[in-house]
C-alpha cells in the first residue's frame, strides 16, 4: 500500500479570508508587498533582539528565526483568526505574523508586565489567547498533544476551525510527535502539523539523528496527507498552508507539511555554531527568503531599490517605536509572584 | 439507569460511587467527556467506567491508544478549548509517561502565560499496592504530584468522597488529579445523601481521639482506623485518625489542630519514606506545632523497595496495622 502523499500544490490555493482581495494583478502585488514587509519586519525584530541580548537588556535563551521568515509569514498569513496556533521556542516570527504587537513581544522579552505573557514567559513562551496563540513551548514536541486536544475540541463541537501546530525536525525523534500523529489520523482531527525543518535539532544534523530522513514518508505512514514545501519561498508556503487548511476544513483529515528551511544564525544566543560548515550556511543564504520574494517582485511587480528601502525604513521606525514603548512598560511587583499559579476562582493554594 | 435524579442514601462500592459520579457529570454537562485506555468497550481496566460507553456513546467515553503523553496532552488542549475532560490513566506508574504534559503544560501554562491559559482538566488514576501486581503497577507516587504547584491532588479514601469529590473537581478551573487506591474499589459503604457542595481543601477527622493523631490518606485510611480500634481495645490508647483527602493543598489547620489536642503524631503513608508526603507532613508539624509535641513525630511508610510480587514480600513492603500500632505506642511512650 503506498502512503497517502501528494506532490506540491498544483494550484494557487488562497487563504479564504484574503481570497477576494487578491483577485487582480494589483491586488496580488499588494499582497506580496505585505508578505515582504512581514518578513522584513521579522528579520529586523530578530536583529534588534541580537542587540538587546548583547547589551544585556534581554536574558535567558533567545532563539532567532533569521532565515526562516518565509515559514512565519507564509504559515500564519494563510490561517484565519478563528484558527488556533501552537508554537515552539523559536516563535518570535510566528507571534509577530499572528498579529501579536511587536511592542508586546519586546516587552515580554524585557520581562515587563506589559509583555504578552506578563513577563512570566520570556522569549520562549509568548502567549496571546485573544489571538488563539497558545505558546511558545520550550519542550520539543510538548505542544503537539496539546494542539491535538484543541483540534479534538473543535472536532467534538463540529467547529470548522484548524489548529496549526508548528514544530521542528527534532520533534520527529520524540514520542509525542508519533503519539500525536497517530491520534490525529485515528480521530480525524482538524490539525495541521507544520514541521519547520531547518535541518538541525540544536546542533545535531538531521541525518545524525534520524535513521529515516524522509519526514514526509514517516508522517504519511500514519495516514496523514503529507507533502514537502520549499520553506524559503513564502508564496509556496502560503499556497501549501492555504490548501492544507482548506482540505482540513473540508473534512479530509489532518495534514503534515514539511517546510524546508534553514536558520542563518546559531541555535540560540549561547551557541558558538561549531557544528555547521560555513559554506553550507553561505549556500543557504543564497536562498534567503526575503531575496527570493524580492527578486520575484522586481521581475513581476516592478519592485525597485527605493520601494524596498521604504519598506525597510517603515519597519525600522515601527520597531523603534515599539521598543521605546516596551521599555516604558512597568514590572510586575514581586508581591504578585504567586499570582496565576491557580485561577482566582479556584481558591487552591 | 440514571436513577431519575434521586439522591437518596444508598450502599454502593467505591467503584460504583466513582462511576455514578462520572455518569452524573456526563449527564449534567455536555462539555464533560471521559477518555483513556480501555475506558469504553472494555469498561475500564478496573471496571470503573463499565456501561458508560453504552449510555453516552464512544465520542464522550473515548477509548484511546496506549499513548499516555498524547491523550493527557489532548485532554489539556481540549480543556483549554473549553471542554471539561476526565482523563483516566490506568495506574500511577504509567502516568510517568505523561509527566511532561502534567508538569510542563497542565500545571504550568496558566502562570507561564500570565494568567491567560487555564486548564480545567481532571485526571483520575489508580495507585497503590496490595494486589500482587508487582513493581510496575503498584507504587504510590502521589508525592511526585503533590510536589507540583499549579495542580490539586485529591485522594478520596471513602465511598462518599469517591461519589462526591468529582463534581467540584470538574468545577475547578485548574487541573485536578484524583488518586484512587486500587484496594478501595470493592469496599462498600453508604454514600449518604447529596452533601451539597463538597470542599476539596479540607482534611477530615475520621475518628476523634485524645492520645495520638494518626495522619493518613487513601488506601491507608482503613489500616489507620483498624489500628485505632486495636489501640483502644488492647492498649487504652485513644487515637484520632485524620484523613488528608487533599494532598495538595495540604490542610495544615486540621492536622495541626489535631496534633495540638493529642500532642503526638504518627504519619501513615504507603509511599516511600524518603522525600515523600510523610516527610512533608512531619515537617509542617514540626514547623507549626513543635512546642505542642510530647514525642518525636513517628512514621509508618512503605519500605524503600520496588513493590515485589510474592504476597508475603509485598505485604512486608507496606505499612500494616501492627506497624501503625507500634509507632503509636512509641509516640505515647
Amino acid at each position: 500500500m503506498s502512503p497517502r502523499r501528494t506532490a506540491a500544490a498544483p494550484t494557487a490555493a488562497r487563504g479564504r479570508t484574503r481570497a477576494r482581495s487578491r483577485s487582480g494583478p494589483a491586488a496580488q502585488a499588494a499582497h506580496r508587498r505585505d508578505l515582504l514587509r512581514e518578513m522584513v519586519r521579522i528579520r529586523q525584530f530578530e536583529e534588534r533582539c541580537v542587540e538587546l541580548y548583547s547589551s544585556g537588556e534581554v536574558r535567558g535563551f533567545v532563539h532567532l528565526c533569521i532565515g526562516e521568515e518565509a515559514v512565519s509569514a507564509g504559515v500564519l498569513g494563510a490561517l484565519g483568526p478563528e484558527d488556533a496556533v501552537v508554537s515552539t521556542y523559536r516563535e518570535h516570527g510566528h507571534a509577530l505574523a499572528r498579529g501579536i504587537p511587536a511592542e508586546s513581544v519586546f516587552a515580554e522579552m524585557l520581562g515587563r508586565v506589559t509583555g504578552c505573557s506578563r513577563g512570566r514567559g520570556g522569549s520562549m513562551h509568548l502567549f496571546d489567547v485573544s489571538r488563539r496563540f497558545y505558546g511558545g513551548h520550550g519542550i520539543v514536541a510538548g505542544g503537539l498533544p496539546v494542539a491535538a486536544g484543541l483540534a479534538l475540541a473543535d472536532r467534538i463541537r463540529g467547529q470548522e476551525q484548524v489548529t496549526c501546530c508548528l514544530f521542528g525536525d527534532g520533534a520527529l525523534a520524540e514520542g509525542e510527535f508519533h503519539e500525536t500523529a497517530n491520534l490525529a489520523a485515528l480521530w480525524d482531527l482538524p490539525l495541521l502539523l507544520a514541521c519547520e525543518n531547518n535541518l538541525y535539532a540544536m546542533g545535531t544534523a538531521l541525518n545524525r539523528e534520524h535513521a529515516q530522513t524522509d519526514l514526509v514518508a514517516r508522517a504519511a505512514s500514519y495516514g496523514l496527507v503529507a507533502w514537502e514545501v520549499d520553506g524559503m519561498d513564502v508564496l509556496a508556503v502560503e499556497r501549501a498552508v492555504a490548501r492544507a487548511a482548506r482540505a482540513i476544513r473540508d473534512g479530509t483529515g489532518p495534514v503534515f507539511l514539511e517546510l524546508r528551511t534553514y536558520r542563518f544564525r546559531a541555535h540560540s544566543m549561547y551557541d558558538p555554531d561549531r557544528y555547521r560548515d560555513k559554506a553550507e550556511v553561505e549556500r543557504w543564504k543564497e536562498r534567503d527568503p526575503i531575496q527570493v520574494l524580492s527578486t520575484r517582485m522586481r521581475a513581476e511587480d516592478g519592485l525597485d531599490d527605493k520601494a524596498l528601502a521604504a519598506v525597510e525604513k517603515e519597519v525600522s521606525e515601527e520597531l523603534a517605536t515599539a521598543l521605546d514603548h516596551a521599555r516604558q512598560g512597568g514590572t510586575e511587583p514581586v508581591e504578585d509572584l504567586l499570582r496565576f499559579v491557580y485561577s482566582p476562582a479556584g481558591g487552591s493554594s | 439507569m440514571t436513577g431519575g435524579g434521586a439522591r437518596r442514601a444508598e450502599s454502593m462500592s467505591y467503584r460504583e460511587a466513582m462511576r455514578e459520579a462520572m455518569r452524573e457529570a456526563l449527564a449534567a454537562d455536555e462539555r464533560v467527556f471521559l477518555m483513556g485506555e480501555d475506558v469504553g468497550r472494555y469498561g475500564g481496566a478496573f471496571g470503573v467506567s463499565l456501561g458508560l460507553v453504552e449510555e453516552f456513546g464512544p465520542e464522550r467515553v473515548r477509548d484511546t491508544p496506549l499513548s499516555e503523553s498524547g491523550f493527557v496532552g489532548a485532554g489539556i488542549g481540549a480543556a483549554i478549548a473549553g471542554l471539561r475532560p476526565i482523563v483516566e490513566i490506568m495506574t500511577v506508574n504509567f502516568s510517568l509517561l505523561a509527566l511532561d504534559q502534567i508538569l510542563n503544560n497542565a500545571a504550568t501554562l496558566l502562570h507561564m502565560s500570565g494568567g491567560q491559559v487555564a486548564v480545567p482538566l481532571v485526571i483520575r488514576m489508580t495507585t497503590g499496592a496490595g494486589r500482587q501486581l508487582a513493581a510496575q503497577h503498584s507504587h504510590s507516587l502521589e508525592a511526585f504530584y503533590a510536589h507540583i504547584p499549579g495542580i490539586r491532588v485529591l485522594a478520596p479514601a471513602t465511598v462518599a468522597d469517591a461519589r462526591w469529590m468529582l463534581a467540584p473537581a470538574l468545577a475547578d478551573p485548574d487541573p485536578v488529579i484524583v488518586f484512587e487506591h486500587g484496594s478501595l474499589y470493592n469496599g462498600t459503604d453508604n454514600t449518604a445523601d447529596d452533601p451539597g457542595p463538597v470542599d476539596l481543601d479540607s482534611a477530615a477527622v475520621r475518628r476523634p481521639g485524645t492520645d495520638v493523631s494518626l495522619v493518613t490518606y487513601g488506601g491507608s485510611l482503613g489500616k489507620a482506623l483498624a489500628a485505632a480500634e486495636q489501640l483502644a481495645a488492647q492498649d487504652q490508647v485513644d487515637a484520632e485518625v485524620v484523613d488528608l483527602r487533599s494532598l495538595r493543598p495540604l490542610d495544615d489547620a486540621t492536622v495541626i489542630g489535631s496534633v495540638r489536642r493529642t500532642h503526638r503524631a504518627v504519619i501513615v503513608d504507603e509511599g516511600w519514606r524518603s522525600g515523600g508526603l510523610s516527610a512533608e507532613v512531619a515537617a509542617r508539624i514540626t514547623e507549626q506545632a513543635f512546642y505542642d509535641l510530647d514525642a518525636p513525630v513517628e512514621r509508618a511508610c512503605g519500605a524503600e523497595v520496588p513493590v515485589p510480587y510474592a504476597a508475603q514480600l509485598e505485604q512486608a513492603a507496606l505499612p500494616q496495622v501492627p506497624d501503625i500500632v507500634a509507632a503509636a505506642l512509641r509516640a505515647v511512650g
